[in-house]
């Protein structure tokens, strides 16, 4: 320890006490460690000191500076709000907006020395993230999202002058119970360029000249297409199904909806949009900011700007930000983002710079690699939590945190399978089961929506496809189905079909009132 | 790199989405509100305070999966299992799924907090003054300046001279601006001094501080100062609340609690309607009294019970100062029912005449102990009263003996009722 040559000055603060003068200092030498030495490219910061009222607010309507007005926010609201009132349960530290400049929320009760890990966190960390990661690239536009907020929440404003209160909120209710349906998985085909398209004909038909073998002719073919087939196809191709965005299909083809709600639906799916990266990289994102707030808080610490004990009060919060409860423990609630991203990236910094025989076998690309930042970096801008736990799990890690697959059939009478554990048969299992429970696709249900009956009575088909008899809850889809009834403006069919393509459960639903 | 502070935004930013909320749970809040009266004091009750919603009507639907299905989980921490290990379900649960993450608290039946306006609003929002004939007046108001402190700014007329001048002062002092009497005798010094040295020395000092006195006005336009008026708007109706109770030996403090819980809740309400409400109290035994409030519910007092004497002083009180032609006059009488034998016409004649048309709403109350049945009893008060309420006059009554019933009789005697139906139950 350095304690002789830590002069006061190289100090960022003394004690618990800020100023703005303070965040500016400790932003700067953040911003040199998280430039210079860890080689992170982030959009310029903003950074707001707010209130613990503010930062209620802020969390209820998603983290968004600012968000048109809804009655469910203010259930929220009044959710955290008794909560927090009641001590049982802190506020987040911070709030970070994947925007440009990069906006992160201070509260004005943390101590210097925690501004200083939520700058490092949020203003480095996140901000990284989503500036390099591929599905915030792909997805987000950091640019434009406060303007288009901004928009969203006028002119949600200007439809409750024009059509009440009551209306808009009936379209909001709607648009929000198919939110986690209105947002699109795939980036989706690229525009067909005809010149391209002729060139790959070509190429195909060279191919097909090259393997033709007459044998080929003498396999039976299977059942001819009828014309009523092939109008079928014709009609779902011309109304772009199947389609798993239900708001998207709702905006572009319900028929009787008025232009307003349209664009309201647009705008709910525009936002789930916005959100949908950060729901598929929440280990990663977390994982990351506290993977680099370690790093700086440990290097400003050694460069002696951070006293022991301002260093000592920084460990104590990591602590508790990463701790992971066991299985049987009281506390357990799941896996902690926080605690397996960091975990995980630690353990990638120890198989690049220090590997040992197994990691060589499992991670030949990366494992003594030396240089642990370009690694992460790479892994950071390429990756999502399903692909990365999926890729990077390493049996080193597994058997750190003691992982086990239990296997719950309710067919079984006996009990639950324990069905792999942290030895060499299991590694691989767990890290595919681990990586399937990050995987949006997998966790929320598979509903698309397959035909119109556009000749007959305009109802809409929609197909679940079960998996594990995970059947649809009744209740929550009985009310959601209504909400889509009533944009679709007639009937609605949900079919639940099983593996075998079998319909095994349906759900209907007719329009309330016709949504004029 | 920027640093805002946004500490001084404007709060509430959330409180259009909690008025929606509220509005949208509205009869659930309600019933929440009720519930929880029973088992609170009145006290308490002006604070606002927690509540418990059932949620629903208010869930955010989504598709979900249900259970029963077959589940995988990888979870952390084992010490004792092994591959192939079964582990029995434990009993009175089916489809065994350990609870999933992100479960933890719990939605059905969340719990928040109220503000004291609209707690009382929610509470107070389906009861309504009987006889609104002067309740009206209350929507017109008279808006009437009233002084607010000093302004920068503002019209000539509204100079506040003195305050001027006291700013233009504490300037001068703070700048050290030389004073008249001082430079008066600089120049008398000049005039007077024969070496013309010092005489030099002294015009220079005289001339600096003739320029400093001219930098350093005697009054700045900074120092001048202006009246500040706001409007604040004057109710024309006013309201005033007598409380009536008789304090002789035989009401117990249960009963004065009781009383005094019906008291509160009248004034809450009145408080509600009206911008001003005054209230009256009055004690009586076999004489009667105005007294403060503290008096009126512990101060000790006994002897016999003369119902007439707390008229008699209500009639004074406001002949000399409750015009009624301005107040709306409420009242709310506490009592066992006792009376004097000899008292009943005098009470009666006087309630009759006298008192109820004076009166906007004339509530009687009649407590009794814990354990009685407030149905049988028979009471010289409540024979009497039942005998003029019968004549179609803006008097109810009625019987509490627990204070449970306090709310439910209250909010019976205020509901809401059509604009034509008359308030005597």
């Amino acid at each position: 320890m350095t304690t002789t040559s830590m002069s006061k000055e190289r100090l960022l603060f003394n004690g618990a006490d800020w100023d703005f003068p303070t965040l500016q200092r400790v932003h700067d030498a953040c911003e040199e460690i998280a430039l210079g030495e860890l080689g992170l490219d982030v959009y310029p910061n903003q950074i707001e000191v707010i209130t613990s009222e503010q930062m209620l607010d802020a969390y209820s309507s998603t983290g968004m500076p600012l968000f048109y007005r809804h009655w469910s926010f203010g259930k929220h609201f009044a959710h955290h709000e008794a909560f927090y009132r009641r001590g049982m349960r802190d506020l987040a530290y911070e709030i970070v907006i994947n925007s440009s400049p990069c906006i992160s929320y201070l509260m004005e009760e943390n101590s210097a020395t925690m501004q200083t890990l939520v700058i490092a966190h949020a203003a480095f960390g996140h901000n990284h993230f989503f500036k390099n990661n591929y599905l915030f690239q792909l997805w987000t536009d950091a640019d434009g999202i406060l303007d288009y907020l901004n928009f969203a929440k006028s002119y949600i404003a200007r439809c409750e002058e024009r059509y009440g209160e009551v209306e808009v909120e009936r379209t909001l209710d709607a648009a929000h119970a198919l939110m986690s349906h209105g947002v699109h998985r795939h980036a989706g085909k690229t525009k067909v360029d005809l010149r391209d398209e002729e060139r790959r004909e070509q190429e195909r038909r060279v191919h097909e000249e090259q393997v033709f073998n007459d044998l080929w002719r003498t396999v039976p073919a299977g059942k001819k297409r009828t014309a009523a087939d092939v109008g079928l196809e014709k009609r779902r191709l011309a109304l772009g199904l199947p389609q798993d965005n239900i708001l998207y299909f709702l905006e572009k083809s319900a028929p009787l909806l008025q232009p307003w709600q349209r664009e309201i639906l647009r705008i709910v799916r525009h936002v789930a949009q916005y959100f949908h990266p950060q729901r598929q990289t929440k280990v990663m994102n977390e994982g990351t900011a506290t993977y680099v707030h370690y790093r700086i808080m440990n290097r400003l610490h050694e460069r002696g700007q951070i006293s022991d004990g301002n260093f000592l009060e920084f460990l104590k919060s990591h602590a508790n930000v990463v701790f992971q409860p066991n299985y049987d423990d009281r506390r357990f609630s799941g896996f902690n983002p926080y605690a397996l991203g960091f975990a995980m990236m630690q353990d990638i910094e120890r198989i690049v710079t220090a590997p040992t025989e197994e990691d060589r076998a499992w991670f030949p690309d990366i494992a003594g690699k030396g240089d642990a930042m370009s690694v992460l970096r790479d892994i950071w801008a390429d990756y999502r939590d399903e692909s990365f736990i999926n890729q990077f799990l390493s049996p080193n890690l597994i058997r750190q945190l003691r992982l086990f697959h239990l296997y719950d059939d309710p067919e079984q009478e006996e009990g639950i399978l324990v069905s792999a554990i942290h030895d060499e048969r299991g590694y691989r299992r767990i890290r595919r089961q681990l990586s399937r429970e990050y995987d949006i696709g997998w966790i929320d249900p598979g509903i698309d929506i397959v035909d119109v009956d556009l000749a007959g009575d305009r109802r809409l088909l929609l197909r679940h496809n079960v998996t594990n008899d995970w059947f649809l809850q009744e209740a929550d889809t009985k009310l959601v189905l209504q909400h889509l009834a009533n944009l679709w403006g007639y009937e609605v069919l949900l079919q639940e079909i099983d593996s075998s393509n079998e319909v095994v459960k349906e759900h209907t639903a007719s329009p309330r009132k016709p949504l004029q | 790199m920027h640093i805002v502070d946004r500490r001084l935004n404007p709060r509430g930013k959330s409180l259009e989405n909690r008025q929606r909320f509220l509005r949208r749970a509205k009869s659930a809040v309600q019933q929440a509100v009720k519930r929880s009266l029973q088992s609170r004091n009145i006290r308490d009750v002006l604070d606002g305070g927690e509540i418990t919603l059932p949620i629903d009507g208010l869930t955010e639907p989504g598709f979900r999966r249900g259970e029963g299905g077959i589940s995988d989980q990888i979870l952390p921490g084992n010490r004792a299992f092994v591959e192939g290990d079964i582990i029995p379900r434990p009993p009175g649960r089916s489809g065994g799924r350990p609870k999933e993450a992100g479960e933890g608290d719990g939605e059905d039946g969340f719990r928040f907090v109220l503000t004291r306006e609209e707690f009382l609003d929610v509470f107070l929002d389906d009861l309504e003054l009987p006889d609104l004939a002067k309740r009206r007046l209350t929507e017109t108001e008279e808006e009437s300046p009233v002084r607010a402190g000093y302004s920068v700014s503002g019209s000539p007329s509204n100079i506040a001279v003195g305050r001027t001048t006291r700013m233009a002062m504490m300037r001068r002092i703070a700048l050290r601006r030389p004073r008249i009497q001082e430079m008066e005798a600089l120049r008398r010094e000049i005039g007077e001094c024969e070496d013309d040295e010092k005489r030099l020395a002294l015009e220079a000092k005289l001339k600096a501080l003739t320029e400093k006195s001219r930098r350093i006005p005697y009054i700045d336009p900074l120092d001048v100062r202006y009246r500040r008026f706001e409007s604040e708007p004057k109710p024309v109706a006013k309201a005033v609340m007598f409380c009536l109770m008789d304090v002789s030996g035989s009401m117990s403090e249960h009963m004065k609690d009781l009383a005094k819980r019906f008291y509160l809740l009248l004034y809450l309400f009145l408080s509600q309607r009206y911008k001003k409400v005054e209230i009256v109290f009055i004690r009586h035994t076999d004489k009667a009294e105005e007294v403060d409030e503290e008096t009126f519910f512990y101060g000790p007092a006994t002897g016999g019970t003369l119902v007439s004497s707390a008229l008699a002083a209500m009639r004074t009180i406001v002949a000399a100062r409750f015009d009624p032609a301005e107040w709306n006059i409420y009242a709310a009488q506490a009592s066992d029912g006792d009376n004097s034998y000899s008292d009943g016409t005098m009470t009666g004649q006087l309630l009759r005449h006298e008192i109820l048309p004076l009166c906007q709403y004339f509530a009687y109350i009649e407590v009794g102990e814990e354990d009685s049945d407030s149905s049988v009893s028979r009471s010289p008060l409540w024979t009497l009263y039942e005998g003029i309420r019968a004549e179609q006059v803006p008097l109810s009554m009625r019987k509490v003996c627990r204070r449970n019933e306090i709310f439910p009789v209250f909010h019976d005697l205020f509901q809401k009722r059509d604009a034509q139906s008359k308030v005597a139950p």
